[in-house]
C-alpha cells in the first residue's frame, strides 16, 4: 500500500537516497505482514516466547529505519534547496 | 487459575466493595485534570478565539512536542490499557496484532501526512472532506467522507467508555448485574460529562495540556507494572507457562482451545490483515488528521514519525499484562475488559491503583475529547456550512461545532450502551472497517488526480455496504450480530480482516468505474489544487503563517 518512492511531486527523479529511503520504509511491512516467519515460541528471551520478543524488537528496528529515512529527506531537501533556486 | 468463564460469571462477588484509598486517588487526579481543562481555555490564547480554526486546531501553532503528546494521546487510551490486554487475556496471540499495527502505522505516516499538511495549508484545510472537495470538485464526495468520518469516530470513542466503565466496575461503584441500569451506569454518565463539559469550553487545548498530566501518569504506571508484577508474578518463564496451559482448555467456542500462545497457519492471515488494516485506519481518523494538522510544519510530522514509535514498544509490554493476569488467576466475572484494572488492584496497594485507574480513566478521555472535537469539525464544515447554511458566521460555525461534539459522544453512549462490551476491541475494528472505505479518495487523492469523483463515490458506497454487512453477519458466543471484525475472505478462503476485504472491493469497483466514466467522458470537476502544494513547506509562499512561535521547546533545527 505504501509505496513511498512515489512521493517527490514536482521532480520525480530517483536517486539513490530515495530508493534507501523507500525501502526503509517497506521493511517493516515486509517483515511484520509475514507473520509465519515469526510464529514460533523458541527461542524464549527471558522467559518471553520468540513471537512476542521478536515483534517489539521490530518496533526498535522501524524506529531506526524512519529514522534513517527522516535524515535522508532532510539532507536531500537542504541540499536541494542549497543548490537550484527555488 | 481460573479459566476464562465465557457465558457463567464466576462468582457473587462481582464488586469487592468500594476501595475507598483508590477512590479517592483517582478522584484527585480525576478533579485536578478537570480543573486543567477548563484553565486549558485560557493558555497561549490567541488574539481572536471564536473561530473554528482556533476552537479545532489549537491556533495550529503546536510544535513538536505538544504534537508528540496530542498524537501518542491518540495511541495511549483505552484500546492500549484496556481492549489490547483482554484480548490477549480471552485469546493469547491474536490480540497481539496491535503491535504489527502501531509499527507500521509511522511507515504511512511518514509517506502520506507531509502532502496533506503541505495542500491543507496551502489552501485553508481543516478536514479531509475539504481536501476531497477542493481536489475532486464534489460536494457528494466531501459529504460521503464526513458522515464516514463521524460515524467511524463513535465506536472509537465508544471504546473509551468502555475503558473508563472497566475501571469503575473495578473500583466497586459501576454497580453489578443486578442494579438498576441508571445506577449502574451512573458513573459512566457522569465521567461523560465531565469530558463534555471541558471539550466544550476549551476545545483543543484541553486535551493538549491534559496530555502532559496522562502521559506522566501513563508512563509511571507502565513503568511500574512492568517491572513489579513480573517479579511478583515469579518472571516471564511462571507467566508464559501458566498462559500456555489456560489457553489449551476449551473455550467460549465449543470444540476449540481458549486461544494460543503464537499465531497458528490458520490465524496468520487474520493477523496480518488486522494489522494492516488497523494501521490504514489509524491515520485517516479525523482526529489524526486534526492532530497532524495542528503541527507547526511538515517537517514536524515526519520527525514525529521517528520519536512516536517509542509508544509502541510500552502497547507490547502492556499487551504482555494480559498473560499475567492469567498467571495471577485474576477473577474477571465474565468481562474480560476488567482483567488489567482488577489486576492492578490485586497487586498494587491501594493507593497506587488509585493512581493507576486515574491514568487509565484520564486516557480514555483525552483521546475522546480529540476524536469528538475532530468529528464536530467535520461535520461543522462539510455538512453544515457545505449543505444546511452556507452563509454561516464564523460565531455559529463556532457555536454548532462545540454542539456537535456534545451529539458525537452521545451516538458513542448509544454503541457502549447497546453492544457487546466484553470484546471491546470491536469497537474500533468496526470503525476501521468504515473509515478505511475514504482511502481511495483521501489518499489516492493526495498522489493522483486519475480517479473519477463519480467512481470513487460508487466504489465507497459498496465497500460501506460490504462491510456494514460482513460485520453485521458475524455472530460471537455472546452476540448474534457485530460479533467480530473478521470474516473469511471471499476468494482467497482465509479468515481476514472485513475492513481490508471490503477496502480491495472499493478499489476494483474505483479504478473499473473510472475507466468506464473517462471514456464516456463524463465531466471530472474542478481541481482547485496543483501539483507543487502538495510539497509546499511552512514559509514558503502562500502557506498560511502559523499564529505566535511556540513555547514548546522545540529541537534546534526546526
Amino acid at each position: 500500500m505504501s509505496e513511498p518512492a512515489e512521493s517527490p511531486g514536482t521532480r520525480r527523479i530517483v536517486t539513490p537516497s530515495r530508493v534507501v529511503v523507500g525501502l526503509c520504509l517497506l521493511a517493516p511491512f515486509v517483515a511484520m505482514l509475514w507473520v509465519n516467519s515469526y510464529a514460533r515460541v523458541e527461542p524464549t528471551l527471558i522467559g518471553i516466547p520468540f513471537f512476542y520478543w521478536y515483534q517489539m524488537l521490530w518496533v526498535l528496528i522501524s524506529t531506526g529505519l524512519t529514522a534513517i529515512a527522516y535524515k535522508l529527506v532532510q539532507r536531500e531537501k537542504r541540499a536541494r534547496k542549497g543548490g537550484a533556486a527555488q | 487459575m481460573t479459566p476464562y468463564p465465557a457465558t457463567t460469571p464466576l462468582a457473587a462477588s462481582a464488586t469487592h466493595g468500594v476501595n475507598g484509598v483508590a477512590l479517592a486517588v483517582f478522584v484527585f487526579f480525576f478533579v485536578a485534570v478537570t480543573v486543567m481543562g477548563f484553565l486549558a481555555a485560557r493558555w497561549r490564547k490567541a488574539e481572536q478565539s471564536a473561530n473554528l480554526d482556533e476552537w479545532g486546531l489549537g491556533g495550529r501553532s503546536f510544535g513538536t512536542w505538544v504534537t508528540w503528546f496530542l498524537l501518542g494521546g491518540d495511541l495511549y487510551t483505552a484500546y492500549t490499557f484496556v481492549a489490547v490486554p483482554a484480548a490477549i487475556y480471552a485469546a493469547g496471540a491474536a490480540g497481539f496484532f496491535a503491535v504489527p499495527y502501531t509499527i507500521l502505522v509511522y511507515p504511512l505516516i511518514f509517506t502520506f501526512l507531509p502532502r496533506l499538511w503541505s495542500v491543507s495549508h496551502k489552501h485553508g484545510y481543516v478536514t479531509t472532506s475539504d481536501f476531497v472537495r477542493g481536489r475532486f470538485g464534489s460536494k457528494g464526495l466531501s459529504l460521503a467522507v464526513a458522515l464516514t468520518g463521524i460515524l467511524a469516530t463513535m465506536p472509537y470513542i465508544a471504546l473509551q467508555l468502555v475503558g473508563i466503565q472497566a475501571v469503575l466496575d473495578v473500583m466497586g461503584i459501576g454497580g453489578g448485574e443486578n442494579t438498576n441500569w441508571f445506577v449502574k451506569d451512573l458513573p459512566l454518565l457522569i465521567a461523560f460529562a465531565v469530558l463534555a463539559a471541558y471539550t466544550y469550553s476549551s476545545g483543543l487545548r484541553a486535551p493538549a495540556l491534559i496530555a502532559f498530566v496522562k502521559d506522566g501518569l501513563i508512563y509511571l504506571v507502565i513503568a511500574v507494572a512492568i517491572i513489579y508484577i513480573p517479579i511478583k508474578l515469579g518472571g516471564f518463564g511462571e507467566i508464559f507457562d501458566a498462559a500456555g496451559k489456560a489457553f489449551a482448555e476449551p473455550g467460549p467456542v465449543p470444540g476449540k482451545p481458549r486461544g494460543a500462545l503464537t499465531s497458528g497457519p490458520n490465524a496468520q492471515w487474520a493477523y496480518a490483515t488486522l494489522a494492516l488494516g488497523s494501521a490504514l485506519a489509524l491515520f485517516m481518523y479525523p482526529h489524526s488528521i486534526t492532530a497532524t494538522l495542528s503541527s507547526r510544519s511538515r517537517n514536524v510530522i515526519r520527525r514525529n514519525t521517528t520519536i512516536l514509535p517509542l509508544y509502541s514498544l510500552m502497547l507490547g509490554f502492556l499487551a504482555l499484562l494480559g498473560f499475567m493476569a492469567i498467571k495471577a488467576g485474576t477473577e474477571i466475572n465474565g468481562n474480560p475488559q476488567l482483567a488489567i484494572p482488577q489486576l492492578f488492584e490485586d497487586m498494587f496497594p491501594s493507593w497506587f491503583s488509585g493512581v493507576a485507574f486515574a491514568a487509565i480513566g484520564i486516557g480514555a478521555l483525552v483521546p475522546a475529547a480529540i476524536m469528538s472535537i475532530a468529528a464536530a469539525n467535520l461535520f461543522t464544515r462539510n455538512v453544515y456550512k457545505d449543505f444546511l447554511k452556507p452563509a454561516a458566521t464564523p460565531e455559529q460555525e463556532h457555536k454548532i461545532a462545540k454542539l456537535v461534539s456534545l451529539l458525537v459522544k452521545v451516538g458513542a453512549l448509544v454503541f457502549v450502551l447497546t453492544m457487546d462490551k466484553t470484546v471491546a476491541i470491536n469497537f474500533q475494528l468496526l470503525g476501521g472497517i468504515w473509515i478505511l472505505q475514504t482511502m481511495p479518495a483521501l489518499v489516492g487523492g493526495l498522489f493522483t488526480r486519475w480517479f473519477h469523483r463519480w467512481a470513487l463515490l460508487t466504489g465507497w458506497a459498496v465497500g460501506m455496504l460490504y462491510g456494514t454487512l460482513a460485520a453485521y453477519g458475524v455472530a460471537s458466543p455472546t452476540q448474534k450480530h457485530f460479533g467480530g471484525s473478521a470474516a473469511e475472505i471471499p476468494g482467497i478462503g482465509e479468515i481476514g480482516y472485513i475492513g481490508l476485504t471490503a477496502i480491495v472491493l472499493n478499489l476494483v469497483v474505483t479504478v473499473v468505474l473510472t475507466f468506464a466514466l473517462k471514456a464516456v467522458k463524463a465531466p471530472e470537476g474542478v481541481d482547485e489544487t496543483s501539483p507543487g502544494d502538495y510539497t509546499v513547506d511552512a514559509g514558503d509562499e502562500g502557506v498560511s503563517p502559523d499564529l505566535p512561535p511556540v513555547t514548546s521547546k522545540a529541537p534546534a533545527d526546526s
